[in-house]
């Protein structure tokens, strides 16, 4: 059997968070009336001009820095001429030879916790198209131009991954970059992350690539993963059955699991790519680069490293935790408030995002704030409540029974008894109506009674309904059975 | 009244001689009667007209006239207007009514300039005798039988035979000047980046400059303050003061350094045209000017590099018409390749076809770095001869066109119509100013002599175009056509 | 460099206008000529000689991200062939 190995590359198309389009003032807001917001601009009417956002230019240098790549002193906009109904223009407005972010490369986190690198071929701005929209309109396809002319970063790997796992786990870590960025909201349900999938096979240790196909706008990391697994077997078994993999472009079928050829016939395209006459080279200082750099947040690779080296948590809890901007900042929230970074990773991961998974949420709309679940795990912390009752409030939180632990824990009278006169009175009275059982202890070898004893604690926590810590209740029956 | 400059027309108004309306009514009349032989104008539009004099005459009344309150002006049927069908001479437009106004238009009407309507032109300003548009050739008012130039020959034609004292144009290649020069108007193509081409339909994005065309330099000078200036809304607009040009159209050319580039004077030149343009430089020496040879090595090369960079250009600008949105729509159309190819097929005429095939096949794979690149650079040599002149002398003179205008019909050949641009299109290249003002005749069809002057120097091309019109009165010469009415 | 009637059928279809046998064949004529006067060019050394693409040297100006423009749909598909529901409507799009 030949072993074989794959080589995934991906473009992934990134709508970015701006709120006027790249080259008009018109919304990018998601979801209005069609064509309500394509202003004349972005329908490409005559004699309109475009001028670009500062805020687009902004994102993508922040991209390019949250990358370690290079940000020339200077890019142009190129037209890519080509026809189709919702490129109103008759081009798109993009760039090629000259992008505005250079070579970078982008840290990788595969399931086991390794890390490695992916390198960044470029990454460019480019102008969004609008939607053709299928359903029979008098036998013909409506086009909504509102999405035309919403700025994209399209951010192009090189072909460094191997496997379906490392390409979801690239995606992922641009997800995390650019949402911690604030560059893009990242919902890939709506669109703002679109990926096109290049991916070819070869026989192992060859060193010529493959021939590949394009799978064109997969856009969620499940089906990434699928459809790159379906394209690499479907590419094995031609070539072991003496075909011949043809270069072309691919869709994915998410229903049922399979990319197909398109369609349409695939043509030579020509798409004469030239500097756009309508804008000027764009040019960027190096102040203005520092500039943008200091207003960039804190990158998930250097949280995730912070979060390890000094917090002291797992490489494994460091990595959850920073993977998405809102977890890492309700961690650091939550911990700020308790004062403690484990019990704040436990409660998060555990407790809360077991809940989450549940009812199937976000963490951004979690009904737990971190200063409820911070001001929890205080009194967790400072013994007011057991473990055991903690559960109990973080379930009263997550119902919305209270503001606050505290006030749970008062209405609910589940503070702990510390006070040692109270337990033992307590202990006193278990130990004189349990007269075998003390016997029995009594006589018992040393190495026994360590599970003896249990019955003690029980019967004393179940005296207080739960309330006296089990720890100081443990230490006293202890002593109070050994001294006679 | 039709005699009368802008200038002229506003000390009328102002005194109260005569009203905007009555103005503007006595323009709309003799285009009524006149303009069914010329054919200037594709639309006219007589009652916005004559409402926004209307206005004018009572912002007059309350005090509060602006700088062209109610003047009489057209418009080339390339600038967007509001409301007003704007069909760049071609099909493709015929049915668009442009949803906003051009920059320059808001800046007319702000300055209280009345449109009487929109001129014609060569189909989306490809052409230069304005016999490529979809509504019939202009006549030049000086011989019915000649072309009036183009592109924007309406404008030309208009003003020359006293339908309106000053129009818009847009010149990419040659478009105000040559017109202008065979119409016997002063035409001036500012320095490109000094006028907002916001709502200027565009045919070369990098070349296409809108402009003044009018009887005297000063007219001109009026009308490019009011039009100059930076535009949010076109990137290559440039930030940069508009000067009173009117305020020095009145330096002193004693000094002047004038340089006549030798390859304007070259083969191909008509003797009455030369002779009529070194008479003019002659009157420039009696005014004190210094006049000596320069070269500018690169100007056979000018048309070539345009026939790669405009046509490039144009086969992108023009993809927008694809019958989705605005515009033409072929009939029922089978499938999306029949919508757009039939749509394209119809609403263009076979200049723009020619054009777009070009600029569509030097852009392609395998030939975008011989042609288009090629251009570019070439384009660059030629910008430096100009500034390598500039750093000798002033301004260069030399003729607009090498032929005063040549008959309807007669150039049926692309490229030797093409050739008739030699001493213009280099200066779009370059992207400095250039005016061409009349200079005598060669027959009875009027020479232009064109003036060209450094990047943003448009106040002095302006002073040196004024100065001659102070010294001579070619500019004041009226063709016979219209004569007989008043 | 010559142009074949193949390349004119090509660069038709790319700028899809619609041309029949007889005009492509015109057009190779009219395009041939026009070639042959552009191809002066090639006569040129421009080695080293940075193309321009802008007659000015001048930079990219960048307008703030403010949203400034608001729905003219009415307005903008006044001038439409076919619209329904507000949506542009072109033949059937088969992907």
């Amino acid at each position: 059997m030949m072993q074989w190995e794959t080589v995934i590359g991906l473009e992934v198309h990134v709508q970015l968070a701006t709120q006027s389009k790249i080259f008009s003032g018109a919304s990018t807001a998601f979801g209005a009336e069609p064509n309500t917001q394509a202003c004349a601009v972005d329908l490409g009417m005559p004699g309109v001009l475009p001028v670009l956002n500062e805020n687009a230019v902004a994102m993508a240098v922040k991209f390019g820095l949250a990358v370690d790549a290079e940000i020339p002193e200077t890019s142009l906009f190129e037209r890519k001429n080509y026809f189709y109904p919702d490129l109103p223009k008759g081009y798109q407005t993009s760039q090629m030879a000259q992008p505005i972010v250079g070579p970078g490369k982008v840290e990788i986190t595969l399931d086991d916790g390794s890390t490695r690198s992916v390198r960044i071929h470029h990454a460019h701005l480019e102008e969004d198209a609008g939607k053709s929209l299928h359903e029979d309109y008098h036998g013909m396809t409506g086009i909504d131009l509102n999405r035309a002319g919403t700025p994209l970063l399209e951010i192009v790997s090189e072909p460094d991954m191997r496997s379906a796992k490392e390409a979801v786990a690239y995606i992922k870590a641009l997800h995390a970059i650019v949402t911690y960025l604030g560059i893009s909201d990242g919902n890939m349900a709506e669109g703002s992350m679109r990926c096109d999938v290049n991916v070819s096979v070869r026989p192992k240790g060859q060193a010529a690539f493959g021939t590949r196909a394009e799978i064109k706008n997969v856009n969620s990391f499940r089906f990434v993963e699928k459809a790159i697994a379906f394209e690499v077997e479907r590419q094995i078994e031609l070539i072991e059955d003496g075909g011949q993999v043809v270069q072309e472009t691919r869709l994915f079928d998410p229903e049922r699991d399979e990319t197909r050829g398109m369609r349409t016939k695939e043509e030579a395209n020509d798409y004469r790519y030239f500097p756009c006459p309508d804008l000027l080279p764009v040019t960027l200082d190096g102040a203005y680069v520092d500039h943008q750099r200091a207003l960039m947040p804190e990158l998930p690779s250097e949280k995730r490293r912070r979060f390890e080296n000094q917090l002291g948590l797992s490489a494994y809890d460091a990595g959850v935790l920073a993977s998405s901007r809102a977890m890492a900042e309700y961690f650091e929230a939550v911990k700020d408030v308790c004062g403690d970074a484990k019990q704040a990773a436990n409660w998060v991961q555990g407790e809360l995002s077991a809940n989450l998974n549940r009812e199937n949420l976000e963490i951004g709309d979690s009904p737990v704030t971190a200063e409820q679940l911070g001001g929890l795990i205080q009194r967790v912390m400072d013994d007011t409540i057991s473990g055991k009752a903690a559960k109990q409030v973080f379930q009263a939180l997550w119902d919305g029974e209270e503001d606050s632990a505290d006030a749970i824990i008062e209405a609910r009278g589940l503070k702990q008894v510390t006070d040692t006169g109270a337990i033992e009175g307590m202990i006193d009275q278990v130990i004189a109506d349990s007269p075998v059982q003390v016997a029995q202890y009594r006589e018992a070898d040393e190495s026994k009674r360590g599970k003896m004893i249990g019955y003690f604690v029980g019967q004393v926590m179940k005296a207080s309904r739960g309330t006296a810590n089990p720890q100081q209740v443990n230490s006293l029956l202890k002593q109070k059975l050994d001294q006679a | 009244m039709h005699d009368k400059t802008l200038t002229e027309l506003a000390a009328g108004l102002q005194a109260g001689e005569f009203s905007s309306r009555e103005l503007c009514q006595s323009a709309l009349d003799r285009i009524q009667r006149l303009d069914g032989d010329l054919n200037s104008f594709i639309s006219v539009t007589t009652e916005q007209a004559l409402a926004d004099a209307d206005a004018a005459d009572q912002a007059r009344a309350a005090g509060d006239a602006a700088a062209l309150a109610g003047l009489p002006l057209a418009l080339k049927d390339i600038f967007c207007t509001q409301g007003v069908r704007t069909s760049c001479g071609s099909k493709m437009l015929d049915s668009f009514v442009a949803p906003y106004d051009a920059t320059v238009v808001e800046k007319i009407r702000q300055a209280g300039g009345v449109s009487l309507g929109k001129t014609n032109m060569d189909e989306f300003a490809m052409g230069s005798s304005n016999e490529n548009s979809f509504y019939g050739p202009v006549k030049n008012p000086w011989d019915l039988s000649a072309v009036p130039g183009g592109s924007s020959g309406g404008s030309a034609a208009a003003v020359a035979a006293g339908l309106v004292p000053a129009a818009l144009g847009t010149d990419t290649g040659g478009s105000i000047r040559q017109p202008a020069a065979f119409c016997g108007i002063t035409g001036l193509k500012p320095t490109y980046g000094r006028v907002s081409r916001y709502g200027m339909v565009a045919y070369a994005s990098s070349l296409d400059q809108g402009g003044p065309m009018a009887r005297t330099a000063a007219d001109c000078a009026l009308l490019l303050e009011t039009i100059a200036g930076h535009d949010v809304r076109d990137s290559t607009s440039v930030a940069r003061v508009v000067p009173d040009y009117s305020a020095e159209l009145d330096t002193s050319l004693a000094g002047l350094k004038i340089g006549l580039p030798k390859e304007y004077f070259g083969d191909g030149l008509d003797p009455e045209v030369e002779t009529a343009v070194r008479e003019a430089i002659k009157v420039y020496e009696s005014l004190g000017a210094k006049v000596c040879e320069v070269s500018l090595p690169h100007t056979h090369l000018a048309i070539p590099a345009y026939y790669v960079i405009a046509p490039a250009e144009a086969s992108s600008n023009l993809s927008r018409y694809d019958g989705v949105r605005f515009g033409h729509r072929c009939e029922d159309p089978t499938d999306l390749e029949d919508l757009y190819k039939r749509t394209r097929a119809e609403g263009f005429g076979e200049e723009v076809k020619r054009r777009i095939l070009i600029g569509t096949h030097t852009l392609s794979e395998g030939f975008f770095d011989a042609y288009y690149l090629k251009a570019q650079q070439v384009r660059r040599l030629i910008r430096q001869d100009f500034l390598d002149a500039f750093d000798e002398v002033d301004v260069l003179m030399g003729p607009t066109a090498p032929t005063p205008a040549f008959d309807l019909g007669a150039q049926k050949d692309p490229v030797s119509m093409y050739l008739q641009d030699i001493y213009t299109i280099a200066v779009n290249l370059a992207g400095i100013p250039g005016i061409s003002v009349p200079a005598g005749f060669a027959g009875n069809r009027p020479v232009g002599l064109q003036v060209l002057a450094p990047h943003f120097a448009e106040a002095q091309l302006l002073g040196v175009a004024h100065q001659f019109q102070q010294a001579t009165d070619w500019h004041l010469k009226r063709p016979a056509f219209g004569k007989e009415m008043a | 460099m010559a142009i074949e009637h193949a390349d004119v059928l090509r660069a038709a279809h790319l700028a899809r206008v619609g041309l029949s046998e007889d005009e492509a064949t015109g057009y190779v004529d009219d395009l041939s000529r026009i070639l042959k006067m552009v191809d002066q060019l090639q006569a040129v050394d421009t080695q080293d000689i940075i193309p321009l693409a802008h007659p000015l040297d001048a930079t990219q100006r960048l307008r703030p991200d403010e949203v400034t423009e608001h729905s003219q749909r009415e307005r903008f598909q006044a001038c439409a062939p076919a619209v329904t529901d507000g949506l542009y409507l072109v033949p059937r799009v088969v992907e």
